[in-house]
């Protein structure tokens, strides 16, 4: 850290490094990217563009994204400080991506799945109507093909500049698992830092297995509100991975390095489902276990 | 009694109206020339006051102390009325209440938020603020309904699911999303009504229905006026303007086509005249069961699901635009 500091000048302006947020370690950034941007020394996990996601567990060559067309409406016409459009105009400028998710068709070492992978720094990954819509229809889309579905969050949680239409689609990305649920086909849910608010409380908290990097904020609340709410400071670690997975919120914490074998080992326990049947409007009696639960009533 | 800033001068209109027939009626003097003025001048005011309201004003209203909450309108609705307690998971929740009970004459099952009257209460109901196990105590009633074919109705009347530790070590989160799946699913009519504050997700979470219904003074949003102020705004003063901004009151969202009816509340607000409310909600209740007991349980879920499907506005742009 000392050597940092003292040599800080004449590295930063070069790009070669990266400190990192939790140890203050220098790191060099081809190590970094090496490491799938883990810090080598203590293990944090830096936040990962969506591209750096893609390419770590999608096969080469194999990734086509979908629905990149929609666009961002703004149906409130709605102004803070700044007007949304503007807001949007200036997430477009600063993340480089038309909105907070990527969708699309890959393989996971050679197994076909249906991928969505959130923006963090396209507004804070937050759920809009644009995001509601392309989970539906990655859903759709997995069943039509019958692949399952795996979703990457990161997100502060549904979009405030479209009001209550951003709260509706916590209930038409849920249904849409429903669904997928009902087809028997797998849904896998990873939470990376952040993970907060309206995605946890929809569809991220569905997954067949939902599971977290190290050390990612995970909750309903943002810390702030609960700390102005209760009043007091919250203890070290709250609302972490490794508390989730200690309160049973969480299946398990998986490390970046051994994401994609997981998911493999996941698909490959899951793939091919018993009886997996094409979409109808019927709801089949026995759906998936949950279904049973009516009779223990 | 608790009045909002609007409203004072209408309150003080009616007590000189109430002082004006206390004193002709105990000296025996003719003042009813005086009071029919008054009066006239009363009923004005009110229209004038109650027919432009802001979004602030309605978000005030909704929240008004003396405002008819879940309990009332379950006892001015429904006879009957068996609370079921448990939710099987510790401990008993009481922002959440459920029952049995029958509307109209037909068993149904109720659930909805409750808040409180006065600060005892408010801390007994927790503000109306739902830890998790509020939540599957509602879900279990709701799958109660399904299991004996009974339809449900859904009270909305929350500031949000509540933001504390107990709340997220029990999962917060996966408890409202556990119940928007499952609503999406059970195979009963489910009409909700938001009669207060519908406070984002700890609303949804038992609001997913097939006919949501609002009352004309009840607000619904993602996030409080005064949240999203501090956060967009970085001043929670501006809770007017967010309240604005937000589009949350029931003309905003029958617009935006997230509710199915707004009922109209009589001139003043639902708490100043309950009775007239209660029977407005039971008819407007009555009509949306009459029409959702008449479909299959499939026809039920697909409509239910185009409902939500349909839910969101964005722009589809082609190549080369
Ligand atoms: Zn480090």
């Amino acid at each position: 850290m000392g050597w940092f500091t003292k040599t800080k000048e004449s590295i930063v302006p070069t790009n070669l490094w990266t400190k990192c947020q939790k140890c203050e370690d220098a790191i060099y950034n081809k190590d970094l990217e090496k490491s799938l941007h883990v810090c080598p020394k203590c293990g944090y996990h830096f936040r990962l563009s969506v591209s750096a996601r893609i390419g770590m567990l999608v096969d080469e060559g194999s990734w086509n994204e979908i629905d990149g067309h929609l666009r961002t409406a703004d149906p409130l016409q709605f102004k803070a400080l700044t007007s949304y459009s503007e807001r949007v105009e200036r997430a477009v400028d600063k993340s480089q991506a038309l909105e907070a998710i990527t969708t699309g068709l890959g393989n996971i070492d050679g197994r076909p799945a249906a991928i969505g992978v959130f923006n963090f720094a396209f507004m804070g990954g937050s759920m809009g109507s644009v995001v509601g819509e392309k989970i539906v229809r990655l859903v759709d889309r997995a069943i039509e093909e019958s692949r399952p579905v795996l979703v990457v969050s990161c997100s502060g949680g549904a979009r405030m500049d479209e009001g209550v239409l951003s709260l509706m689609q916590m209930v038409k990305t849920s249904q849409a698992f429903s669904r997928l649920s009902d087809v028997r086909l797998p849904f896998l849910s990873v939470l990376t830092d952040p993970t907060t608010g309206g995605v946890t409380a929809s569809f991220s908290m569905l997954g067949d297995v939902v599971m977290a990097e190290p050390g990612a904020l995970i909750g309903f609340a943002g810390p702030r509100v609960i700390e102005q709410t209760i009043k007091e400071t919250l203890p070290e670690g709250f609302q972490r991975s490794e508390f989730l997975l200690a309160t049973g919120v969480i299946d398990m914490i998986v490390r970046r390095s051994d994401l994609k074998a997981t998911l493999c080992r996941l698909l490959d326990f899951f793939l091919p489902a018993r009886a997996v049947k094409a979409i109808s409007s019927e709801i089949p009696e026995t759906a998936d276990a949950d279904a049973g639960a009516a009779l223990t009533l | 009694m608790k009045e909002l800033p609007f409203e004072h001068h209408l309150l003080e209109l009616e007590k000189k109206i109430d002082e004006l027939k206390s004193l002709s009626k105990a000296h025996f003097i003719d003042l009813s020339q005086e009071i029919q003025t008054l009066t006239a001048k009363l009923e004005k005011s009110k229209a004038e006051t109650y027919s432009n309201l802001t979004a602030w004003q309605t978000a005030q209203l909704a929240r008004h102390p003396r405002r008819p909450l879940t309990l009332d309108y379950i006892a001015a609705l429904t006879e009957d009325f068996l609370e079921l307690h448990g939710g099987r998971q510790w401990p008993d929740d009481h922002s959440i209440v459920g029952g049995l009970a029958r509307f109209q004459g037909e068993p149904v099952v109720v659930v909805g938020h409750q808040k409180g009257r006065d600060t005892k209460e408010n801390i007994h109901r927790n503000f109306g603020m739902p830890h998790p196990e509020g939540y599957r105590k509602a879900l279990r009633l709701m799958k109660l309904a399904e299991k004996f074919d009974r339809p449900i109705l859904s009270f909305i009347d929350t500031p949000g699911a509540y933001p504390g530790m107990e709340a997220e070590e029990r999962g917060q989160a996966e408890a409202i999303a556990r119940n928007i799946l499952e609503m999406s699913r059970i195979r009963v009519p489910i009409v909700v009504i938001v009669i207060g504050e519908g406070g984002s997700g700890g609303a949804v979470a038992i609001g997913a229905g097939d006919a949501v219904l609002m009352l004309e003074h009840a607000i619904y949003s993602v996030i409080s006026p005064e949240g999203c102020a501090s956060i967009l705004w970085k001043d929670a003063s501006k809770a007017e303007e967010a309240a604005r901004a937000l589009k949350l009151t029931a003309r905003d969202l029958l617009d935006l086509q997230v509710i199915d009816e707004m009922i109209t509340e009589p001139l003043g607000g639902a708490h100043r005249d309950p009775k007239t409310t209660s029977g407005d909600v039971s008819d407007a209740i009555g009509r949306h069961l009459e029409r959702l007991r008449a479909m299959t349980s499939d026809e039920l879920l697909r409509l239910r699901y185009d409902k939500y499907r349909r839910m969101g506005v964005y722009t589809e742009k082609v190549n080369g635009e």
